[in-house]
């Protein structure tokens, strides 16, 4: 829970925040005190210089040379200083210490998975506490933007190249993760939890976090659902998301887009993972063949992942 | 009419009550055909003022159903494809339809040529030609609504709009054919006032609004094609597959984003630059005071214009571009916060000694100072690079642009509209429901948008349909969403009124005196109420400047009543 901070930020949760915020409020406060001078001084002449009469003939005010001049000076020098601050701040923000522990990150519509360096892939954002932690991200489809207000860090995924964001968080507690480039119709349901744990309890979360080697098949394809972020557009309840639900799908006769009819068999299912387009279910846009899912998963993931549908 | 020249200090014209039955702008032709027809700027001007005002109308109507979607979190009255399509084309409508041709096609072709003493703009047919042109851009833009409509958010983001439906092909090409209409535009204001301007009327003595109308020119002529290019290239990719945006293709989305804000940011000034000059004629004629710091707010105007070219990249900080660009970006975007300080200060400074005359128009403009002053101090805070960085795409973006392009360019629209509405009607509006539809509409703005600083720099992010997930570690979204909606409202019933009492007004509102302001610029002094077809009867001699308000008496005659001094319902 995080409602504590102040009226404008939420508290602060990385080590960047407090510079962050002091400039933030260093600029909120000067324009407060400039806002009031200009309005205070506006309403003053309202009323001191109020319409009396209508043969009012004010005598036209010489142009001060020196009042206009100090209106160009004290402005620059108040901007100079704001600029070099943010410029301070923001080398820090964009240069990740050297030591960073590394996560990979991959946005597609409209999830976030999360593969660790020991292959460990997760839908939550685990990260250790008081250590630099530098996401590598890519986009398999559209623009997304990875977001964590408590950490003021924000930076945009592009398709066709690496971006990255680093932060070291400085509290134990749980974040949220937004998406801040449209990307959609679940463009606001692209969300993800940040939790930030100690480094023991994050190295026993790894630990136990990998596919059990005894783990049956579709045991292996419900922990794939989640890490593959097939969650993001199926359900597994009968909500219509951005796609088809798999309750209930196998066996069932399926409409396609061009009028066709096919029975949801093992066959079927495999084909729609690995060639999405092929048959496209009446209703739904064709928008998986983005993520390239032929490429992320081998032939035992694939496997797995048909012996979880056939259970629903 | 070129032979004969009338000093405009010494024969005071305006002492002469017009004859009644002169046949004026509005009578002298009738029929819908001369209006189709027309090449009086003047009416040209009113026909894009209709246009806009449906377009507004629009805009305004999808904004309220983007709040209402907001009120609750969920599902409140459209589902997500319906919400994304709905603020998408609000923004459209508002920036490309009304907001960018705003100004300059309303007040800027009514104005500017009676400004400067001239019988018309320079090229009459083109200016016609470019509400057509406009025209065919708008239908265009329905065109895209009817096949399936656009999701894309107004800024065309690749590759998300190079996926998306042919719809969005349609709203490009809007944009750009609404684009040459203002090119058209642009070039006609720069000859004109080049060339056509009266005799005596030098550049220290060209109104405010004519400066600030000029840069804007500039910025048209010189930015537009750029987004013209765009959509072209836009269109070649999805059609020929060459591959500039779209990374399947071998294309670069933040190169779009370059191109797209190289036209976008300059397309800011274009819209906030003229409102700013009919601030300065409110605060000048308003405060019977000639506007401080003249020459210096005439220059900023022109400062900007050039500025705004060279800062397109603060809307890229965290896109990928190199933080090298970042920081030369950041570094420009402050040099504009000065010249738009000098003129706030001036624009106050404007009152001192004066006298304040709180009609309705000059309550826009002191609203202007209060909601544009918070634009400014907020477009610094979101220029810093670190700082932008948190707030970069929240609600604290949204709240920021809507002060300056709500709070600053249609604010000021409505200033001149209640300003310069006796002059292009003959009648005046209530005065008193006037006041109370600026108060309502102040209250209401500030309502719906001061609440959404706090949601954005609290980590709300934009074109959100569903908040109903965020609330478990943020509940303050909930009251600030339904404030903010409530705020918008507020806003409605109060535009909504001007509506009624402007219709009430061309109907049944008491015929305008000639002068209901004291004003001292040429349209009130010089020309009849409403202007006859050609302006002025004899080509004006310009013998002062534009905010020689000590001269009034021998503008009006020492023993004015009713016409420049009156209290706006008076008969002169």
């Amino acid at each position: 829970m995080d409602d504590n901070g102040t009226l404008w930020l939420p508290e602060g949760a990385s080590t960047i925040a407090g510079e962050v915020d002091a400039l933030f409020y260093f600029i909120y406060w000067v324009s407060v005190i400039m806002f009031i001078g200009v309005i205070g001084t506006m309403g003053y002449f309202m009323v001191a210089y109020r319409r009396r009469s209508e043969a009012d003939r004010p005598t036209p005010i010489k142009e001060n040379k020196l009042v206009e001049a100090s209106w160009i000076v004290i402005p620059t020098i108040l901007v100079l200083i704001v600029f070099t601050w943010g410029f301070k701040s923001f080398i820090k923000l964009s240069v990740a210490p050297p030591n960073s522990y590394e996560i990979t990150v991959r946005a597609q519509k409209w999830a976030w998975v999360f593969e660790y360096p020991d292959g460990v892939i997760s839908n939550e954002l685990h990260v250790p506490v008081s250590r630099p932690v530098k996401l590598r991200m890519s986009s398999g489809d559209v623009l997304h933007s990875f977001f964590v207000p408590e950490f003021r860090v924000k930076h945009d995924i592009v398709p066709n190249r690496y971006t990255s964001v680093w932060f070291e968080a400085t509290r134990q507690d749980t974040f949220q993760v937004m998406c801040t480039e449209y990307c959609g119709t679940r463009h606001s349901y692209m969300l993800a939890l940040v939790i930030v744990q100690s480094q023991d309890e994050f190295n026993r979360w790894l630990q136990e976090s990998g596919i059990p080697e005894d783990a049956s098949p579709a045991e292996r394809g419900a922990l794939l659902y989640q890490q593959q972020a097939c969650n993001g557009c199926h359900s597994l309840d009968g909500t219509a998301m951005a796609a088809p639900s798999f309750q209930g799908l196998f066996g069932t006769e399926r409409t396609f887009e061009d009028g066709t009819t096919a029975t949801a068999d093992e066959n079927y299912l495999r084909e729609s993972i690995l060639q999405s387009s092929a048959k496209i279910v009446e209703g739904y846009p064709d928008i998986m063949a983005a993520q390239r899912y032929e490429d992320r998963l081998t032939s035992e993931e694939i496997d797995a992942l048909v012996a979880f549908i056939k259970e629903q | 009419m070129e032979s004969a020249t009338q000093p405009a200090g010494v024969a005071p014209q305006a002492a002469e009550a017009p004859p009644s039955g002169t046949p004026n702008y509005l009578t002298h032709e009738r029929g819908l055909w001369s209006w189709l027809t027309t090449r009086d700027h003047k009416r040209i001007g009113i026909l894009y003022a209709c246009s806009l005002a449906t377009f507004f109308l629009v805009g305004g109507v999808l904004a309220l159903l983007v709040r209402l979607e907001l009120l609750t979190p969920g599902e409140t009255i459209m589902g997500a494809d319906a919400y994304n399509q709905t603020f998408t084309l609000h923004a459209i409508v508002m920036v490309f339809l009304f907001l960018i041709p705003g100004i300059p096609a309303i007040f800027g072709n009514f104005v500017l040529p009676i400004h400067i003493g001239a019988v018309d703009v320079a090229f009459p047919r083109l200016n016609l030609a470019s509400w057509y042109v406009f025209m065919t851009g708008a239908a265009c833009a329905i065109g895209g609504i009817l096949v399936g409509g656009v999701d894309t958010g107004w800024t065309f983001y690749t590759p998300y709009s190079s996926q998306g439906t042919n719809a969005v092909l349609f709203m490009t090409t809007a944009v750009f054919i609404a684009g040459f209409a203002g090119i058209f535009t642009g070039i006609n204001f720069i000859v004109t006032v080049h060339k056509m301007r009266a005799p005596g009327m030098t550049w220290n003595r060209l109104p405010l609004f004519v400066w600030a109308i000029y840069a804007t020119a500039i910025v048209q002529v010189l930015a537009t094609p750029v987004i013209g290019i765009t959509m072209v290239l836009l269109f070649l990719e999805k059609f020929i597959q060459i591959g500039i945006f779209d990374p399947a293709l071998g294309g670069d989305p933040v190169l779009f984003q370059h191109f797209f804000w190289f036209y976008s940011h300059p397309a800011v000034y274009i819209m906030i630059l003229p409102a700013m000059g009919i601030i300065s004629e409110l605060m000048g004629t308003f405060s019977r005071q000639k506007v401080a710091g003249y020459t210096f707010i005439a220059l900023s105007s022109v400062a900007i214009a050039f500025l705004g070219f060279l800062v397109w990249g603060h809307h890229m900080f965290v896109s990928g571009q190199s933080p090298l660009s970042s920081i030369i970006f950041s570094m420009l975007t402050f040099l504009i916060g000065i010249p738009t300080g000098i003129k706030v200060f001036n624009w106050v400074t404007t009152m001192y000694r004066g006298s304040v005359w709180l009609q309705t128009p000059m309550l826009y403009a002191l609203m202007f100072l209060f909601l544009f002053t918070i634009g400014g101090f907020t477009g610094i805070m979101v220029g810093v690079l670190s700082v932008d960085v948190h707030l970069h795409d929240t609600y604290f973006i949204v709240a920021h642009f809507h002060y300056v392009m709500m709070g600053g360019t249609v604010i000021a629209l409505l200033g001149g509209l209640h300003y310069w509405w006796p002059k292009a009607t003959g009648k005046m509006y209530n005065e008193p429901a006037g006041k109370v539809a600026a108060a309502l509409i102040f209250v209401g703005f500030n309502l719906t948008f001061f609440t959404q600083f706090i949601l954005g720099s609290r980590g709300m992010p934009r074109r959100y349909y569903d908040y109903a997930d965020l609330l478990d570690r943020h509940p303050e979204f909930l009251g600030l969403h339904q404030a903010s909606t409530v705020g918008s409202w507020i806003l409605a019933l109060g535009l909504f009124l001007i509506l009624f009492y402007m219709l009430w007004s061309l109907f049944k509102g008491k015929p305008a005196p000639k002068n209901p302001w004291g004003a001292v610029t040429l349209e009130w002094t010089h020309t009849t109420t409403p202007p006859g077809p050609h302006n002025f009867d004899r080509t004006p001699l310009v013998t002062r400047g534009p905010y020689d308000f000590h001269l009034a008496d021998d503008v009006f005659g020492p023993l004015h009543t009713g016409d420049g001094a009156g209290d706006g319902t008076a008969q002169g």
